[in-house]
């Protein structure tokens, strides 16, 4: 189903492309290039899929009577609501205010869809506010510009069944090497260390930020596409040798298929983001208080580097025509602690401000991990994510490739390695196709 | 079934055992094949969250259908319920109005002599080609310079199309609405209209009942349309409502099992359509296909 799907919209996307060859579309030409207040009272929407959004709204509207957000929701981002985005920029009817998520806000860029928030004075102020990563992932690395407010991050940390590791003697790995060692053991003892993410590619984007892997990169002029660098080559080949040797399962991920290999306890670790917390609670819940959390491995003993997966931010589009008023309540929603709070209790959104990840709300011991206060290791894992790791403006289809590759890996035909090369292959011929200038 | 049931009865055909149980075989495992996901559907729906994954998929641990469902309906203020109507207005009344439209167009065709009219008809049947899928976007670019995106008239407008309907009328008005009787309808001062509605439609009954169905299972299942022009969750269909929490679960685990009983909700309408209509679109079908 998903499949036909993905089948479909791509095939409208296609369409889209076809019709842009002889793009007309008039540029908001007044409203560009600057970011003055309103006079009087507006109305300003907001498109997201944040569950619960709307009781934080409703936290903004009552105080704020002049500056009334509306807010719609609909499918997550891939699965219906960026291309509704570009659809809109088309016809020129997009919202106020988008969720995008980090990785879809190059191609946004691209297209030449987002305002540049940086313009407006609250937000150059309030850039200090965020960890330096997150304001990179929206500045691409241009000190002058933000293309969206940081929303949230997924710092990485190591989910780990501490019964089954004690019981076992196994010690809790601190490098990458003690990981793979603690692999074979946990085979012997009947367990799979973890499930390798066949499908969703943004596990291993993680572990390549970590090792310091750069996919892409823009000079300005043009993007350069490395997918096959020394450091994600290091990676690849890390999982694959596990994948060769049977130590790691390999169900798909999100499906009740891989809950129970959680909660079956079949799976010993999970390398992932801190929203993890909550999908292991939630889908493995026979195992309470047996999880703890300890840092992400490290590729050299004593460093201290983590990853990062997932993570948005708020756009201001370029045809908004109260850019000064999205962007405060962008601002509001994203820095105030009873936005964060909320978004937080609703929403499980871990902050990407420095202030946010040390709230109360987060010092509390959780029930499920048995009584650790876990969110003191995302906090530190959260200040130590390399800050220059850049998104690439197609990453649907570098993630489509890089999948069918994956894919066709943990089955035994191909590597890891294999199937990076043809994404890089890939992904430089779908930027060309799409007139986005790439180094070869 | 209608094949064999009067060979039984009336023992007018005698087939060899071999191809009768052959016969049965092949439908036993058509059955068994497409009533399969319903059955996990069924009793997926039936479980808790915990035993979902933990028991066997088909079949029942504990019976906490009646509780999900109060849970499903509970779910942000009865969001569900509202999608559900959405559906049933978008549904049923495209399919009734369209129904009436193609209809229309279809006896007209039939019963009326005028200049460009296999023109007509042959653009009508080229409609038929043209995938919905790839009319969604022209059409949310059209409805955007009209400012009517993400409005109930947005998704209702472009479902009353039905070439497919207009087709379907037009062979069945030639077949079945004998030009005579029309005449003596004009002659006992019967206007045009009237003899439309209470003469040509009473026997185009089984036409239009086929049509509608047909109608009613492509709007039901059009997903791309409101996927691409809806915004305000209060407008969404049930089809689209359910998916948009399906991309959710991710964050928020317990909207699978919202889901699985939502998606076991949303089919039973037209489970019901189905089994109300079935016998005038079996008869529509024959009809239509032997004259």
């Amino acid at each position: 189903m998903r499949k036909r799907l993905s089948a479909l919209l791509i095939s409208v996307l296609a369409l889209s492309a076809c019709g842009s060859g002889g793009d007309d579309s008039p540029e908001g030409t007044a409203a560009a290039a600057s970011c003055a207040p309103s006079s009087g009272p507006v109305t300003i929407t907001y498109t997201t899929w944040i569950p619960g959004i709307e009781k934080v709204v409703k936290l903004w509207n009552d105080k704020n009577p002049n500056i009334q957000v509306k807010v719609q929701t609909g499918p997550n981002g891939n699965g219906g609501t960026y291309q509704n985005f570009f659809n809109q920029l088309k016809a020129g009817n997009t919202p106020d205010l988008g969720h995008i998520e980090y990785d879809a806000l190059p191609s946004f860029r691209v297209q030449d869809g987002l305002l540049d928030v940086a313009q407006c004075d609250i937000v150059a102020k309030a850039k200090d506010q965020f960890i330096p990563w997150t304001w990179n992932q929206v500045s691409f690395g241009d000190a002058k510009s933000a293309w969206g407010i940081p929303q949230d991050s997924g710092p990485m940390a190591l989910f780990y069944r501490a019964d089954l590791f004690e019981k076992n003697g196994i010690a809790i790995p601190k490098t990458w090497d003690e990981y793979a060692a603690a692999a074979e053991k946990v085979k012997a003892a009947g367990g799979y260390i973890t499930n390798f993410s066949q499908s969703d590619i943004n596990q291993f984007a993680g572990f390549t930020w970590q090792a310091g892997g750069r996919w892409f990169a823009n000079d300005g002029q043009q993007w350069t596409v490395n997918l096959t660098d020394d450091k994600t080559k290091k990676v690849a080949g890390y999982w694959q040798n596990l994948i060769s040797k049977k130590l790691v399962s390999t169900v798909p991920p999100w499906t009740t298929e891989w809950d129970n290999a959680y909660n079956s306890s079949s799976a010993w670790t999970w390398v992932s983001a801190v929203w993890g917390a909550n999908s292991i609670m939630s889908g493995a819940p026979k195992t309470a208080g047996k999880w703890r959390v300890a840092p992400m491995p490290q590729w050299t003993a004593g460093d201290d580097v983590a990853g990062n997966w997932g993570g948005s931010a708020t756009a201001v589009f370029k045809s908004s025509k109260h850019p000064y008023e999205a962007a405060q309540f962008a601002l509001w929603l994203n820095t105030s602690e009873e936005a964060l709070a909320l978004l937080n209790k609703e929403a499980q959104l871990y902050p990407a401000t420095t202030a946010g990840t040390k709230y109360s709300y987060l010092a509390n011991p959780v029930e499920f991990y048995g009584d650790q206060k876990i969110y003191e290791v995302f906090a530190d894992a959260a200040t130590q994510v390399t800050p220059d790791f850049t998104w690439g403006p197609t990453m649907t289809s570098t993630y489509a490739s890089a999948s069918d590759g994956f894919k066709a890996a943990v089955s035994g035909q191909g590597t890891l390695d294999e199937a990076l090369a043809a994404t890089q292959k890939q992904t430089v011929e779908t930027l060309k196709s799409q007139a986005i200038p790439v180094k070869e | 079934m209608s094949v064999l049931a009067p060979e039984n009865t009336k023992g007018k055909v005698r087939e060899s055992l071999f191809s009768r149980t052959g016969a049965m075989l092949i439908m036993a495992v058509g059955t068994v094949y497409f009533l399969t996901p319903i059955w996990w559907l069924f009793v997926g729906a039936s479980k808790s969250s915990e035993e979902f994954t933990s028991t066997n998929p088909l079949w029942f641990a504990d019976f906490d259908l009646f509780t999900n469902i109060g849970d499903l309906f509970a779910y942000r203020d009865g969001v569900f319920l509202r999608w559900m109507l959405n559906s049933v207005l978008y549904t049923g009344g495209a399919a009734l109005l369209g129904t009436l439209i193609a209809a229309m167009c279809g006896y007209a065709l039939a019963k009326y002599q005028f200049r460009g009219r296999e023109l007509l008809f042959n653009v009508v049947l080229s409609g038929v080609l043209v995938p919905a899928t790839a009319l969604a976007l022209p059409l949310f670019l059209i409805f955007s310079k009209v400012e009517m995106t993400n409005t109930f008239w947005s998704v209702f407008l472009p479902s009353l199309v039905n070439p497919f309907g207009v087709y379907l009328a037009r062979i069945y008005a030639t077949a079945s609405v004998p030009d005579d009787l029309l005449e003596a309808a004009r002659i006992d001062g019967s206007g045009e209209i009237r003899t439309f509605f209470k003469v040509s439609t009473r026997l185009m009954t089984p036409a239009l009942v086929t049509i509608f169905l047909f109608h009613f299972v492509a709007v039901w299942n059009n997903f791309l349309l409101p996927l691409i022009m809806l915004s305000d969750e209060r407008l969404f269909p049930v089809t689209l409502g359910l998916y948009s929490w399906n991309t959710q679960v991710n964050q928020i685990p317990e909207l699978r099992g919202l889901v699985i009983i939502g998606a076991l909700l949303s089919i039973t309408p037209l489970v019901i359509a189905f089994l109300f209509l079935q016998r005038f679109w079996r008869n529509g079908l024959g009809a239509g296909a032997v004259k």
